[in-house]
């Protein structure tokens, strides 16, 4: 079947197979920063934004994307960069798998909620998983991002 | 992997009932179950464009579409100002935001899912479903009903007066629950419902006004025994058997007298 | 202790790769190859012990897509170890790319090679297997001495003899002591005996087991993996097919994490070999199921303590045995299991008078136990601070001070640490400052919070080592670039670590340069200088000296180019602040002219190899407690807080030292409450994804909090130690400790899940 979607603001059109899923699609059209961790649907490695909304790639058929709006972090490089060097700073980055997703939903947090406080940060990132850094360094990042376009020290 | 050979966006109820018929065909709903199997499926029924994703509010009832997602129901204000953010808590720690960015509502009744925080919480709601052919069933009805091939359309929720209230209980944080409690009360009648326990939730009625409208401490351990009681408990990897009706002796006690229950 | 101030090193730099990381760049190994090579799948056996009767591929080979399809009778049939330790390893040679003798539930059987995964899933359902299924051993507990024998076979080889016998089921086996233990034991006041039962874990790095085969432009086998160990895996590679080790390459690009689990070539040779037999690119990818079912966890444990003590709280002896679950295979059996006694031991070295330490290492039919941060030392301190703990709480002395008395200090002997000295040692700054900074007098107390809920405190102590002594080997070379730059190549394995920053870091304090001068490549068995990997806490420690030891030699190397372009002896040039100077004139030679000097009719090259190895293995300390509210009636444990103090030598990166100890911290929480590899009847992993296994999330590890306390490591660059593993070790008992303090009972095996505190109490 065809579908056309508009994947970081580029028009694409593709003949897939019904079963294809989104996470695939992606990567086979160069956006390898979506990155698969798992099989259920558990570790947040696989998020981007349909429609303005975060979600699993790996749980949404192509099919399904046909009409719709996808971003990967490939498409908001300027955004992320915005804070991810307060992420940098603290050493959370670590290896660096779980990022793009974790950065994916950041970006979504910080879209829906500007100012979060530390439970809100941690209950919306809460389907990211990561291994190496406890997550105590990502939330450091975050919050020092936040204070700093308060204009306070950091 | 599924396999999926055809994939067809319905354009009405009708057409999706009917490709419904061949029991290879399958609905999709948030595809996060579905996804995980290594079934075939014949053809992907998506009911996506039917506009079934909106829940409409008026002065006696929430009408949820089925493909609302539950991440839309957590965070909506007249749904948790009406139970007392007892939605927020319930589906909160369903695995992370993403996660419920799809899931349905639909999908998660559906599958009548032994785990499910949200068959939990609408069993102790004045709450019915209304499947394409069959109507609308109460609830409680619809989850002891085998999986046919009729099709979710709406949840229906009437506004009645009264309190409502849930809690669980989790090993991991976004982890399935090991057991689930909603309390409620409404028609002068209290009203527990207990899922998780391994198996799909139930509801019991205080039919024996053991708990008076504001019940004593007294009280809600008495009721919260006659539940443990009265529902059966399974074992599985997540906690056994025993462990599972201590925990729902705790839970509905605590829910009863207002500790740690789902609260702003 | 007087801290040096350094210009680079001591620095919170951020990760050299970590822009890359965070927006998401191509960087890891399925980013980075071609998307046409051969997908490489396993079909795996149903049975935990079997033998292979007939199998049939014929049908399989049909499906349009498939490649080929290899079994047993394929395969080379000499054997081989996956453990990615220095030659001669320590682990036996038990393996085969496909036995026939089927050893666990998940094992391969048949290696499917297709154009697609979809043909080679197809094709796996059609592969006919008939098994003799044979009764299994499943409880290591009754393993050692069973009539079933894992590994029967007459080729079973030991390249090392470390008390294996694989007729009695044994992988290793051993005894040491100092001293007569038994008397001492006789003569204490008091001696706490248990035996304590930690699980198989699994390392769940967020990038499942990967590699990438080809042929390159020469028909070598070009080998790109996730791995932490280049040079093992080369070697690993040419003993399983039987080729020249010159004709193998094998690179690593950035790693999605490792703890320890890619110590082990557990992907590598089914893609290798099908390369070898089709001539073409493979690649296999472990769904995240296949990296539970066989992958490389942390080996299951019982171990066995008696720890004698004098009524005042002086701890006098240590007995310890320890039965270790090597699994299906043997890969890091003997050597995990002497870390349980060695680096548990010695923490109490400041008093006792005596130890003995024996263990037994056995097979059995569960998924073969790997490497995995902490490598037994975990498993071993989990029962001695519990043990120690225990006494406290038993003789009514503060359970900080009682560590404060019999603990290890600065300048001691460590008899039962192979005699070594704690040249290096601030276990006693770390306790008095994690004291402080938790408030350990104010949470130590139990403090009833109402509706069934107390909160309460718990506390333990550490060590880990810092590389293996008298083995590993680190190296380093330096290479000046044109404008006065520098290229460090490296052959450990940054694997979300920050290695290659932080040896950059000590590169540009030895060169005198900005961290940004210093590029770092690696890990490449081609390129790299030999380098035992990253493992066994050894990259700062080890291959960091090599990076100084490089260094200096480059500066000299710098010093004599100059000196020839100034026409004056070497000794008269100096190396200062990226340039060479001429003492006497004090005339300044830029590094560029230097560089370019030596492309231009030179028989000299501005560039340095240098490699390290140390005899000792000096240990780092820490000292962690946590707060607990424990609800007493569902037994549910919320961790409030967490702070540990680590010494770690000189933090090189205190940023990157901070979140490896946080990270360790997390993971220790996970092992501790809930996570849990466990088998069904037939042997079968019941916690086969991160939907059963399921590790922390950021509800679940509470505030984390770590400060360091630095001591001087004289053999350590820049008086670095470690700390890459031992930040994993204080969680259990720590958390076991605070359980008990809510609820009056000691558990002893691990996970402590809810269900097992709500029942303990009644």
């Amino acid at each position: 079947m065809n579908i056309r979607l508009k994947l970081n603001g580029k028009v694409i059109s593709e003949d897939i197979e019904p079963d294809l899923l989104l996470i695939d699609l992606v990567r086979k059209h160069g956006c390898k920063s979506v990155k698969r961790g798992c099989e259920t649907a558990n570790c947040g490695l696989c998020t981007v934004i349909m429609n303005g909304k975060p979600v699993l790639s790996c749980s949404v058929l192509a099919a399904r994307a046909d009409g719709q709006e996808v971003f990967t972090l490939e498409g908001l490089q300027n955004e992320a960069s915005e804070f991810i060097d307060f992420i940098a700073q603290q050493g959370a980055d670590q290896c660096g798998f779980c990022n793009p997703g974790f950065v994916m939903n950041t970006i979504a947090l910080l879209r829906e909620n500007p100012d979060p406080t530390d439970d809100e940060i941690r209950a919306f990132l809460s389907g990211n998983l990561c291994r190496c850094s406890g997550y105590e360094g990502q939330l450091r990042g975050i919050r020092n991002y936040l204070d700093s376009r308060k204009g306070g020290d950091i | 992997m599924i396999t999926i050979k055809e994939y067809i966006k319905a354009e009405s109820l009708e057409q999706a009932y009917e490709l419904n018929q061949k029991k290879k065909n399958k609905i999709i709903g948030g595809m996060l179950w579905l996804k995980m199997g290594s079934g075939m499926i014949d053809t992907a029924i998506d009911l996506c464009g039917l506009g079934l994703d909106k829940t409409d509010e008026t002065e006696n009832e929430f009408i949820i579409g089925a493909m609302t997602t539950l991440r839309t129901l957590e965070t909506h204000e007249g749904l948790n100002e009406y139970t007392n953010y007892a939605f927020k808590r319930a589906f909160e720690n369903i695995v992370g935001v993403q996660f419920r960015n799809l899931a349905t509502i639909g999908g998660s009744l559906w599958g009548r899912y032994g785990f499910s925080d949200v068959l939990t919480l609408l069993m102790s709601l004045d709450c019915s479903v209304e499947l394409y052919k069959g109507g609308i069933v109460p609830i409680a009805q619809f989850a002891s009903m085998k999986p046919d091939r009729d099709i979710i359309v709406r949840i229906i929720i009437k506004k009645v007066k009264g309190s409502f209230t849930y809690s669980d209980m989790r090993i991991q944080s976004t982890d399935f629950p090991v057991l689930n409690c909603a309390v409620s009360y409404f028609d002068e009648m209290w009203r527990c419902s207990v899922g998780a326990r391994p198996h799909k939730a139930v509801l019991i009625k205080d039919e024996n006004m053991i708990l008076s409208e504001k019940p004593t401490a007294e009280q809600a351990e008495a009721f919260a025994k006659t539940v443990a009681e009265k529902v059966s408990f399974g074992s599985n990897m997540r906690g056994s058997a025993q462990y599972r009706k201590r925990l729902a002796e705790v839970l509905i006690t605590r829910l009863l007298t207002g500790n740690g229950g789902s609260e702003q | 202790m007087e801290k040096k101030d350094y210009r680079v090193v001591g620095k919170a730099i951020p990760k050299k790769d970590a822009h890359q990381l965070l927006l998401g760049k191509p960087v890891y190994t399925d980013d980075i190859t071609p998307d046409d090579a051969l997908v490489v799948k396993l079909l795996r056996s149903p049975h935990a012990n079997a033998v292979v009767s007939e199998i049939k591929t014929d049908t399989a080979k049909k499906v349009p897509g498939v490649v080929d399809i290899f079994t047993w009778e394929d395969v080379p049939k000499n054997r081989f170890a996956i453990a990615g330790q220095t030659y001669p390893e320590p682990s036996p040679y038990d393996r085969l790319i496909l036995d026939r003798h089927i050893r666990f539930v998940g094992e391969p059987v048949a290696i499917i090679a297709a154009e697609n995964e979809k043909a080679a899933l197809k094709a796996m359902k059609l592969i006919k297997v008939k098994y003799d299924v044979l009764e299994a051993v499943l409880d290591f507990r009754t393993s050692k001495d069973s009539h079933v024998l894992v590994h029967p076979e007459e080729d079973w080889f030991p390249p090392c003899q470390v008390g294996g016998d694989n007729k009695r089921n044994l992988a290793a086996s051993g005894e040491n002591h100092d001293g007569d233990v038994d008397a001492v034991l006789s003569d204490c006041d008091i001696v706490i005996e248990h035996t304590y039962h930690t699980k198989a874990f699994d390392q769940a790095m967020m990038e499942t087991f990967r590699t990438y085969t080809e042929l390159d432009r020469y028909g070598r086998l070009h080998v790109i993996s996730s791995t932490q160990i280049v040079f093992h895996c080369r070697r690993i590679l040419s003993n399983a097919l039987g080729i020249p080790k010159n004709m193998i390459r094998v690179e690593k690009p950035r790693i999605g994490g490792g703890f320890g689990a890619k110590q082990t070539a557990v992907s590598e040779v089914y893609p290798a070999f099908v390369t070898m037999k089709t001539g073409r690119p493979a690649m296999i990818i472990f769904t995240r199921e296949e990296s539970h079912i066989a992958g490389s966890p942390r080996h299951e444990m019982e171990i066995t303590l008696r720890l004698g003590a004098d009524n005042d709280g002086t701890i006098r002896a240590i007995d310890l045995y320890t039965l270790s679950n090597t699994g299906a295979y043997g890969e890091h059996g003997p050597t995990t299991v002497g870390l349980s006694g060695h680096k548990s031991i010695p923490m109490y070295s400041g008093s006792l008078e005596a130890y003995r330490f024996s263990y037994d290492v056995v097979y059995s039919n569960t998924l073969a136990a790997g490497a995995y941060r902490g490598y037994g030392a975990t498993q071993g301190i989990f029962a001695v601070e519990s043990a120690v703990n225990e006494l406290s709480e038993k003789l009514g002395i503060d359970p900080t001070e009682i560590r404060l008395k019999n603990m290890v200090r600065e300048g001691m002997v460590m008899p039962s640490y192979y005699g070594e000295t704690a040249n290096a040692c601030a276990l006693d700054r770390c306790l008095e400052h994690c004291r402080e900074m938790f408030e350990w007098e104010k949470k130590y107390p139990v403090r009833d919070m109402g509706n069934g809920k107390v909160r309460c405190a718990g506390v333990a102590m550490a060590m880990q080592g810092s590389g293996i002594s008298n083995v590993d080997v680190g190296s380093a070379t330096v290479k000046l670039t044109e404008d006065g730059g520098y290229i460090l190549i490296i052959g450990a394995a940054d694997m979300g670590t920050g290695c290659d920053t932080i040896l950059a870091q000590m590169a540009a304090e030895c060169l005198g340069c900005d961290v940004d001068k210093i590029s770092v490549f690696g890990a490449d068995t081609d390129a790299s200088p030999y380098d035992s990997g990253s493992y066994a806490s050894s990259t700062t420690y080890i291959t960091g000296k090599a990076v100084e030891n490089a260094c200096e030699k480059l500066k000299k190397e710098l010093c004599a180019i100059g000196a020839e372009i100034a026409g004056c002896p070497a000794e008269e040039m100096q190396f200062d602040e990226g340039e060479v100077v001429h003492l006497p004139t004090g005339k300044r030679i830029p590094l560029s002219d230097i560089a370019y000097k030596c492309q231009c009719f030179s028989e000299r090259t501005a560039e340095a190899t240098a490699s390290h190895s140390s005899p000792v293995s000096p240990p780092p300390f820490m000292v962690g407690m946590v707060e607990i509210e424990l609800d007493r009636l569902t037994g549910h444990v919320k961790i409030i807080d967490y702070m540990a103090v680590v010494d770690c030598g000189i933090p090189v990166n205190p940023a990157l030292a901070r979140i490896q100890a946080e990270g360790g911290i997390a993971q220790g929480i996970g092992h501790t409450l809930f996570e849990n590899l466990s088998f069904m009847e037939n042997g079968g992993l019941i916690e086969k994804d991160l939907m059963q296994y399921k590790i922390p999330t950021r509800l679940d590890v509470g505030k984390l909090k770590v400060e360091f306390e630095h001591s001087n490591e004289p053999t350590g660059p820049f008086g670095a130690k470690s700390i890459g593993e031992i930040v994993i070790n204080t969680p259990a008992p720590a958390l076991a400790h605070a359980i008990y303090r809510a609820t009056g009972v000691w558990h002893r095996e691990l996970p402590i899940t809810p269900e097992k505190i709500a029942f303990g109490i009644d």
